[in-house]
C-alpha cells in the first residue's frame, strides 16, 4: 500500500505506469458541456475517486471511458487501448458497476454470472471456478440459486461487483457504488473492494458525492464540478493546497459550496426511491 | 455464436418463469376463437365460405405469434429501463450478435406461444387439413415471429420508455393485423383495401400459415416465403443499424 504523501506527487507518478490516461476530454450535448476539457491519469493498482456533486459530469466521464458514449474531443487510453478505435479491447480490460442495477431480476445469481462469463468468453471451467470464488467472497454463495429480484439493494450491489470481476478486468469502474445503501452495507462493500484491490491488483475508479467515502478509500481524488476537474491529489494534498484541515473544507474552498444530498436532482431522488422500493 | 446462444437462452428462461404471463397471453386468442369462431361461424358457413373455425384458427395462431413477437422485441425498452441492456452493451461482443440473440430468443418464445394456441384450437374443434404440411406451417410461423421480433426491436431501439408503446400498437401493429386476412378472406375486398392488404407483409405470412394448416391459400407458398425472407432481411438490417446507435 502506498502511504499518502510518498511517491504520489504528480511529477513522481509518471514512473508508475498509468492504466488510464485522459487528455483534454470534452463532451457536449446540444449546447450544454457536460465534461469540459479534463485531463488525468490513474496508476495501475490505484484506488481513484471522482468526487463531485450530482450533474458534475462524473457519469458522463465513465460512459466515455467505458465505450458507451463517444467523446466530442480529447483522448482516452485505457490499458493501452483507445475506446473509440478498439472498443472490444477496452471492454475486455474493465469491469463496471453502473449507478443503477443492471442485473436480470428474473434470473438467479448464478445465471447472471453465467451470462456475463459467456459474453466475455471466459472458458467454462474457469467461469465456474471464478463464479464460486467471487460469490463466496461477496457472501452470496448460499443464495446463488435465488432469483435476483428477491435480493436486497446491498445484495444486488455485491452481486454486481462479483459479476463485474468475473473476467479478471484490470480496471474496475464503480459509479456511485454505495448510493442509497445503509452505512453497514456500505462498509461491507468497501471491505470487499479493498480486499480485491490488494489481492488482484485491480485498479479501482469510483465516483461518489460522499466526502468521507473518497477520503477513507481513495488514494487519490479528483474534484469535479460543472464538468471541470478543479483539483486532484491525495486528500492530504488537497487539504494542504487549500490550507484546510478536512476534505470537506477543502472542497468548500475549491468549489465555493458544500456537497449535500439535499441538493441532488430529481432523477437522483427517483433513483433512490426506486432502490428502496425494489428491495 | 456464444453470445447469440446465451441471449437466446435468457429469452427462453425468462419466458418459462413467467407462467402468469403465458396464461394471460392465451386469453386474447381464446376470446377471438370463441367469440368470432362461434359468433360469425354460422353466418360464414351460410354465405358459402365453409367451416369458419378452419379459416379462423390459423389466423388466430398467427395472431398470437405476432403479438408475442412484438412484445418480445420491445423487451429492449424494459432492459433499457432496468439496466440489463447496459450489461450487454459494455461486453466485448458485436451489437449485431446481441440483437440476433435477442431476436432469436423472442422469436422462439413467440413460436412456442403459437404452438400452445394451436393446441387450444384443437380443443375448439380445429383439425389441420394437411398434417404432412405441419413442419412447413412451423416455418411460416417462425418467419412471422422473426419479422415481428425484428420490428419490435427496431422500434424499441429508438424509444426510451413505454410511453410510445400504445401508439405503436394502435397505429402499426393493430392495422397490420386487421388488414392481413387473419380474420376474413382477402379475395373479395374493395380495390383500395386489396392494395393495402397486398402491401402488408403479414398477409403473406398468414396466407402461408393458413395454406399449410387449413388448406386454403391464395398466393403460392414460394411468393409467401420470398416476401417474408426479404422483409425479415430488411427489418433485421434496419434493427441492427438502430441498435448499434444506442448510446447508453
Amino acid at each position: 500500500m502506498l502511504s499518502s504523501g510518498i511517491a504520489l506527487l504528480p511529477h513522481a507518478r509518471t514512473e508508475v505506469s498509468a492504466v488510464i490516461t485522459v487528455r483534454a476530454l470534452t463532451r457536449r450535448f446540444a449546447n450544454f458541456v457536460a465534461v469540459n476539457d479534463i485531463s488525468f491519469e490513474v496508476a495501475e493498482g490505484e484506488i481513484f475517486a471522482f468526487l463531485g456533486p450530482n450533474g458534475a459530469g462524473k457519469t458522463t466521464t465513465i460512459r466515455m471511458l467505458t465505450t458507451l458514449l463517444a467523446p466530442s474531443s480529447g483522448q482516452i487510453t485505457l490499458n493501452g487501448f483507445d475506446p473509440t478505435k478498439s472498443p472490444d479491447d477496452v471492454r475486455r480490460s474493465f469491469g463496471i458497476v453502473f449507478q443503477d442495477p443492471s442485473l436480470d431480476g428474473e434470473l438467479t445469481a448464478t445465471e447472471n454470472m453465467e451470462i456475463h462469463g459467456m459474453l466475455y468468453a471466459v472458458p467454462r471451467g474457469l467461469r465456474h471456478r471464478r463464479t464460486e470464488e467471487l460469490l463466496r467472497l461477496v457472501e452470496l454463495w448460499d443464495r446463488r440459486n435465488d432469483p435476483v429480484k428477491r435480493f436486497s439493494g446491498g445484495m444486488k450491489r455485491r452481486l454486481e461487483i462479483a459479476r463485474g470481476l468475473l473476467h479478471h478486468p484490470k480496471v474496475f469502474f464503480l459509479d456511485e457504488p454505495t448510493l442509497g445503501l445503509d452505512p453497514q452495507t456500505r462498509n461491507r462493500i468497501w471491505e470487499h473492494l479493498r480486499d480485491l484491490n490488494v489481492r488482484e491488483r485491480i485498479t479501482v475508479f469510483f465516483t461518489t458525492h460522499y466526502m468521507e467515502e473518497a477520503e477513507r478509500f481513495a488514494q487519490r481524488i479528483a474534484i469535479i464540478d460543472h464538468g471541470r476537474i478543479i483539483a486532484q491529489g491525495t486528500a492530504a494534498e488537497l487539504m494542504e493546497q487549500t490550507k484546510t484541515t478536512s476534505l470537506e473544507d477543502a472542497f468548500l474552498a475549491l468549489t465555493g459550496k458544500e456537497i449535500r444530498d439535499e441538493s441532488s436532482g430529481g432523477s437522483d431522488q427517483m433513483r433512490l426511491m426506486q432502490r428502496v422500493w425494489r428491495r | 455464436m456464444q453470445t447469440i446462444y446465451i441471449l437466446w437462452l435468457r429469452g427462453l428462461k425468462r419466458y418459462s418463469r413467467s407462467r402468469a404471463r403465458i396464461f394471460a397471453s392465451l386469453a386474447q386468442p381464446v376470446l377471438f376463437l370463441v367469440a368470432l369462431g362461434f359468433g360469425f361461424g354460422p353466418i360464414y358457413t351460410r354465405a358459402g365460405g365453409g367451416d369458419y373455425i378452419t379459416f379462423l384458427a390459423p389466423g388466430v395462431i398467427a395472431m398470437s405469434v405476432l403479438f408475442t413477437a412484438v412484445f418480445s422485441g420491445m423487451d429492449i425498452i424494459w432492459d433499457k429501463q432496468f439496466g440489463f441492456l447496459k450489461e450487454t452493451l459494455v461486453a466485448p461482443v458485436s451489437r449485431t450478435a446481441i440483437l440476433l440473440g435477442r431476436m432469436l430468443g423472442g422469436a422462439t418464445v413467440a413460436l412456442i406461444q403459437g404452438c400452445i394456441v394451436f393446441l387450444v384450437t384443437l380443443i375448439v374443434g380445429f383439425r389441420p387439413s394437411t398434417p404432412q404440411e405441419l413442419p412447413l406451417a412451423v416455418l411460416f410461423l417462425f418467419a412471422i415471429a422473426l419479422l415481428f421480433t425484428g420490428l419490435g426491436s427496431a422500434i424499441a431501439a429508438k424509444l426510451d420508455d413505454m410511453q410510445g408503446f400504445p401508439l405503436i400498437m394502435n397505429f402499426l401493429v393493430m392495422p397490420l393485423f386487421f388488414l392481413s386476412g387473419a380474420l376474413f378472406p382477402l379475395n373479395q375486398l374493395p380495390t383500395a383495401l386489396t392494395v393495402v392488404t397486398s402491401l402488408n407483409p403479414l398477409s403473406y405470412g398468414i396466407d402461408g400459415v393458413r395454406g399449410t394448416l387449413g388448406g386454403i391459400h391464395q398466393f403460392p407458398y414460394a411468393l409467401d416465403a420470398a416476401v417474408l425472407v426479404v422483409v425479415i432481411a430488411v427489418v433485421t438490417t434496419v434493427g441492427t443499424i438502430l441498435f448499434s446507435q444506442i448510446e447508453a
